[in-house]
């Protein structure tokens, strides 16, 4: 029996623990609970990852239990282990455990932090579920949870309305995608009669010719899902107002893991996908799309949370590219070294905000590298991988090998937006930088900012940073057996080389470009963008490119309308006329109740002689 | 002998306690829940001595095959008896009503302070009504009981309600949900007396029996019209939009208790007449009316949601979340496959624990907080102990989050009825996002944002932390592993997929594929 349960079941158990704790436990030991249950699970996913590996990569499959059994619906509470979920099982207990120690720094002090390791381990838990699944019912189990979670902790502030309502939205906004998933999972369960991945993907080539529409109609549903869940154009609105959350969880959640979760599920489907090419080529547009635009709203934000929300987009928009050109691959591998890089630039930025007493606008910060020296350097190390700078940061290498796969699948059009991608995430990342760090130091709080001390605060930042390094990029996920290999596997060359000086030269340029602009010459860029076209261009991409107040105006109020149109249940209303009625044929009968034996007697002899009358009549 | 006792005991139990009332308050209460108790106990002992296994379904011949049986002469001249008979979905609904029952008198423990003794009267005779409904084959009296349960629901509204905002009292209330029910249990009864002349006629005798009015020949018109006679009796009471207008007033006013036994166990009763007799009785006229059906509930689906975000009072918030699920088990049972029929099943009973589950929730904020305007709530997380928590679990299992029964139940029904009926399965599954919407915008209201002042109340005493945590418990367990239960009604489901598909190989209806 392999210990491969305990994975999601020690986080679980942390969840029950803290719940049922009913306010016995301190705070202390609440963070203990939480910490250790993601730490064991670590633990046990190292024990697990290396048999897996020393036994030469044969997959796991186990069963806890017949789900539901109705005739051929039968799926199963079933994990299998493969090289995919394997690497999302680092990824997601490995980063989750730094992140949560990092958290028990962050969140000293917070009064609820039962409810916080509550709802992270239970985080962590479905994350686990969602990837170790063997059915996609099972995964959907995961899928919702981790939704329900990430509703959960960006909402965790719960005093301020604001939150609330961004907690909202997250959730609303991905179950709409959910919903395309799960009928999804309609489709395939009636025209393949299982819902096990396995089978699935074995049978789909048997079942459906490419191009067949069920494949395409099947494919396109679970991109549904998937742009719900991974912040991709057209259900991308969520994730900015996400950060209302606690920053760990921001690291964790909207960073590290939930988001990559539509990554997953693509790259877990890709036999289906295989089967519908124009399917694929709309994931690689919609990355390409979204790369472009979450670039551009990146560069005009101010809050460095947010700043690192829309670069999050971005960088998933590269992810969803290389889906979309079959590199399959090199979207695990980049969301691997993303996971790393970015969960440093948020666990620094937190470390950056609880430092400054809770500023996050880089309006107000500025001058602090001296003051906080980690974070200076997580910033440094993460923003470089971010930016890709050439042969240190593990971020070029696994973007090098999505630019060249896309050049290899002959989509010229799409590397160009990947390389402008690029110099747009030189451009935001060297911004974030400088106007967080340096300059000078423009409020209060900035001035007065305390660097944090201890382990728990040191230790994830160092260790995520030489993860962020070249380091990182060592690590190879073994992807080769599970996900198919990519349009340039076999090509490395000249071309190869080519392109990957061509990707250094644009993040290197983007780099020296944006500390002239940004640095060097600050004074003349806020002028030029103080009014005329560029002000209303720098606040179109500080609104995003203004989707909220479209969907506002398309579905939020039409939706409130309608709302206020029936509260007062129109159809009851209608109905309730059978009632008036009676009660008015009540007042008018009544009304001949008069007492006056004149009028009855009056009546009677017309009632009588109407009687007759027809009588007569008749006869 | 015992399907007779499972009737009995609570009507004996509502008179024991109703003379109880002369030695204090405390003694209806613990003979309440004494008697619902053993009912539940008797219930459950029959689920593990009986064998409702699948395997018996397969031999599924003419004869129904029912588990337990009881038969008495009542009216020989019309051919009526006192006819009980047992399977796997009514012991399953019978075993809710039992457990219903003992959560009803715990949560009003409490809240109940006026005419103890008659106030466990009516309960338990609600009880013993509904538990008539589940057992009775004839179809007198099946009819018997349908109105039987009418009467000690009407006082429990009008007797010990509340008494709404915007003139909406609770006597006017009771009457509305008497009117209602009333009038289209006398649809009901026309159809019934329909049904037995089209036999009489075909046949020479009078007979009120399941079996035997089940073989009537009846023209495609004629049980095309009976159908309707019961269909509307059972929709008024599922509720099935626009038959809906007396639930949120009901909902609204009732006590705790009231609202419990309503959306847990009266509007099931609904669901179970379809089952067991629109649908056996009238296959090939259902089967036509089954786009009709689903469209209905679709539109209950679409319009509980909208109303649910429109309201104020929490009470009428989740009523109108009821009229949404319901239109999910209409479709689920109009759709009639077996995967369908089976998630109709589990999302009635995991809709009767969630709907207790919030309406108890309600009850304990109202006894704290002195209101259910949602308006005047607000920022309640942390000032409360355990209850929001509670809170939230409830809405995530009414938002049907995996692992709940909830999710299971519907999507059972969104798996079953898609290859029957995609365009509406697509229609229904925008519903799991209003559903998102509604459920979330309680918590927002009540829990969640600034807080209207500072102090907490009271955190719930043992008593309602049981009571939460076995229900919750439940969710999750039905959630799960929800085969116990599935196994218990297969055979039942698959007799009525039977009948009812069978008609469908002659009509076809909004199918996708040919």
């Amino acid at each position: 029996m392999s210990l491969l349960p305990l994975t999601f079941l020690l986080p679980l158990a942390g969840t029950l623990i803290l719940t049922l704790s009913r306010g016995r436990l301190g705070a202390q030991s609440c963070a203990a609970v939480g910490v250790a249950s993601v730490g064991l699970a670590a633990l046990v996913t190292a024990w697990v990852g290396w048999r897996f590996l020393t036994d030469g990569g044969q997959g796991i499959g186990i069963t806890l239990w017949t789900w539901v059994a109705i005739g051929d619906f039968q799926p199963t509470i079933g994990l299998s282990l493969d090289g995919l979920s394997l690497t999302m099982l680092g990824i997601v207990t490995g980063v989750g455990f730094l992140i949560h120690l990092f958290a028990v720094w962050y969140m000293q002090g917070d009064a609820g932090v039962r409810r916080f390791y509550a709802y992270m381990n239970l985080f962590v838990a479905s994350m686990l579920l969602l990837v170790l699944a063997d059915n996609l019912l099972l995964l959907y189990l995961g899928w919702e949870g981790v939704g329900l979670c990430s509703y959960l902790l960006i909402g965790y502030y719960y005093r301020t309305a604001a939150n609330g309502w961004a907690a909202f939205k997250a959730f609303i906004v991905t179950r709409l995608g959910d919903v395309f998933l799960a009928l999804g999972l309609f489709l395939l369960f009636r025209e393949l009669g299982t819902l096990d991945i396995g089978e699935i993907l074995a049978r789909a080539p048997q079942v459906w010719q490419e191009g067949a529409w069920q494949a395409r109609l099947a494919a396109l549903l679970i991109l549904g899902g998937a742009l719900g869940k991974s912040a991709q154009l057209p259900l991308h609105t969520w994730l900015a107002d996400a950060m209302a959350g606690p920053t760990p969880v921001s690291a964790l959640i909207h960073a590290a893991t939930m988001v990559t979760a539509g990554v997953y599920l693509i790259a877990r489907m890709h036999g289906i996908f295989a089967l519908a090419p124009e399917v694929l080529t709309l994931v690689a547009l919609i990355g390409a799309l979204t790369l472009l635009m979450a670039g551009f709203a990146a560069l005009a934000q101010t809050d460095i949370k947010r700043v690192l929300a829309y670069s999050t987009m971005s960088q998933i928009g590269y992810m969803f590219l290389a889906l979309g050109v079959g590199a399959y691959q090199a979207a695990i591998f980049h969301l691997m070294t993303h996971a790393f890089f970015k969960a440093l630039l948020f666990l620094s930025a937190g470390a950056v905000i609880v430092s400054c007493h809770h500023e996050q606008d880089m309006r107000r910060l500025g001058g602090l590298w001296q003051k906080l020296p980690l974070p200076y350097a997580g910033f440094l190390v993460g923003g470089a991988a971010l930016a890709a700078l050439p042969l240190i940061t593990a971020g070029f290498f696994s973007k090098d090998e999505i630019l060249w796969e896309v050049l290899a699948a002959g989509q010229g059009g799409l590397l160009l937006a990947g390389l402008a991608g690029a110099v747009l995430t030189s451009l935001y990342t060297v911004r974030l930088i400088i106007g967080t760090f340096h300059g000078v130091a423009k409020s209060e709080n900035a001035r007065r900012a305390d660097a944090g001390r201890g382990l728990l605060h040191g230790l994830p930042l160092v260790v995520l940073a030489t993860l962020s390094t070249f380091l990182g990029a060592w690590i190879h996920p073994p992807l080769s057996g599970v996900l198919p290999a990519g349009p340039g596997a076999d090509a490395h060359g000249a071309g190869h080389t080519l392109l990957a000086l061509l990707a250094a030269a644009v993040s290197l340029g983007g780099v020296a470009v944006a500390i002239w602009l940004f640095h060097a010459r600050r004074h003349w860029l806020a002028q030029q963008v103080a009014d005329g076209w560029p002000a209303r261009l720098w606040q179109l991409w500080h609104r995003a490119w203004g989707f909220d107040a479209a969907y506002d105006r398309l579905f939020v109020r039409p939706y409130r309308g309608l709302v206020r149109v029936l509260h007062s249940d129109l159809i009851d209303r209608l109905l309730l006329l059978a009632a008036w009625l009676s009660w008015a044929l009540h007042r008018g009968l009544s009304g001949t109740q008069t007492g006056k034996l004149r009028l009855y007697a009056s009546t009677m002899v017309a009632g009588v002689a109407l009687v007759l009358l027809v009588l007569v009549l008749r006869g | 002998m015992t399907l007779l006792w499972l009737i009995l005991i609570p009507f004996i139990g509502g008179l024991l306690c109703w003379q109880a009332d002369r030695f204090g308050d405390l003694l209806p209460r613990w003979i309440a829940l004494a008697t619902m108790l053993v009912e539940l106990a008797i219930t459950l002992g029959v689920w593990f001595h009986g064998d409702y296994h699948l395997g018996n379904a397969g031999m599924a011949g003419e004869a129904l095959r029912w588990s337990m049986e009881w038969r008495a002469a009542w009216i020989p001249r019309f051919g009526i008896d006192v006819h009980l008979a047992l399977d796997g979905l009514s012991l399953v609904l019978i075993a809710l009503t039992g457990l219903l029952g003992v959560l009803a008198v715990l949560c009003s423990w409490h809240e109940i302070m006026r005419r103890v003794g008659f106030f466990h009267l009516n309960l338990l005779w609600i009880l013993g009504g509904v538990v008539g409904v589940f057992l009775a084959i004839d179809l007198f009296l099946f009819f018997f009981f349908w109105e039987m349960m009418l009467v000690p629901m009407y006082f429990l509204i009008a007797l010990w309600g509340h008494s709404g905002s915007e003139g909406r009292t609770r006597i006017r209330a009771a009457t509305k949900f008497f009117i209602y029910t009333q009038a289209s249990g006398l649809l009901m009864l026309v159809a019934i007396l329909g049904l037995v002349f089209a036999h009489h006629a075909h046949s020479g005798e009078y007979t009120f029996a399941y079996a035997d009015l089940m073989q009537t020949p009846l023209s495609e018109s004629t049980a095309m019209w009976l159908m309707l006679g019961f269909f509307v009796a059972f929709a008024v009471k599922l509720p099935v939009v626009p038959l809906h207008g007396w639930l949120p007033d009901a909902h609204a006013q009732a006590p705790t208790a009231g609202s419990v036994d309503l959306a847990g166990i009266l509007l099931k009763t609904a669901a179970y007449g379809m089952l067991r007799f629109a649908l056996p009785l009238f296959p090939e006229a259902s089967q036509a009316f089954a786009p009709v059906a689903m469209t209905l509930g679709l539109i209950g689906i679409f319009y509980g949601a909208l109303l649910a975000c429109g309201q104020q009072d929490i009470k009428r918030l989740i009523a109108y979340t009821s009229i949404a699920h319901m239109g999910f088990v209409l479709i689920g049972i109009y759709a009639g496959t077996q995967l369908a029929l089976q998630g109709v099943v589990l999302m009635m009973v995991a809709h009767a624990f969630s709907a207790s589950g919030l309406f108890i929730l309600s009850g304990q904020l109202y006894e704290r907080l002195g209101t259910r305007d949602m308006r005047q709530m607000g920022g309640l997380w942390g000032r409360l102990g355990s209850l929001p928590g509670f809170s939230l679990c409830f809405v995530a299992a009414s938002l049907g989050m995996p692992g709940t029964a909830n999710f299971l139940g519907e999507f059972l029904i969104l798996f079953g009825s898609f290859p029957v009926a995609p365009w509406v399965v697509v229609v229904a599954s925008i519903g799991l996002v209003l559903a998102a919407i509604y459920s979330l915008l309680l918590m927002q209201r009540v829990h969640f944002g600034p807080a209207q002042g500072e102090g907490r109340f009271a955190d719930l005493d043992t008593r309602e932390y049981v009571m939460m945590l076995s229900l919750l418990g439940l969710v999750l367990l039905f959630g799960l592993y929800p085969q116990p239960l599935l196994d218990t009604t297969g055979a039942a489901m698959s007799e009525v997929q039977r009948l009812f598909g069978a008609a469908s190989l002659s009509t076809t209806l909004l199918t996708g594929t040919p």
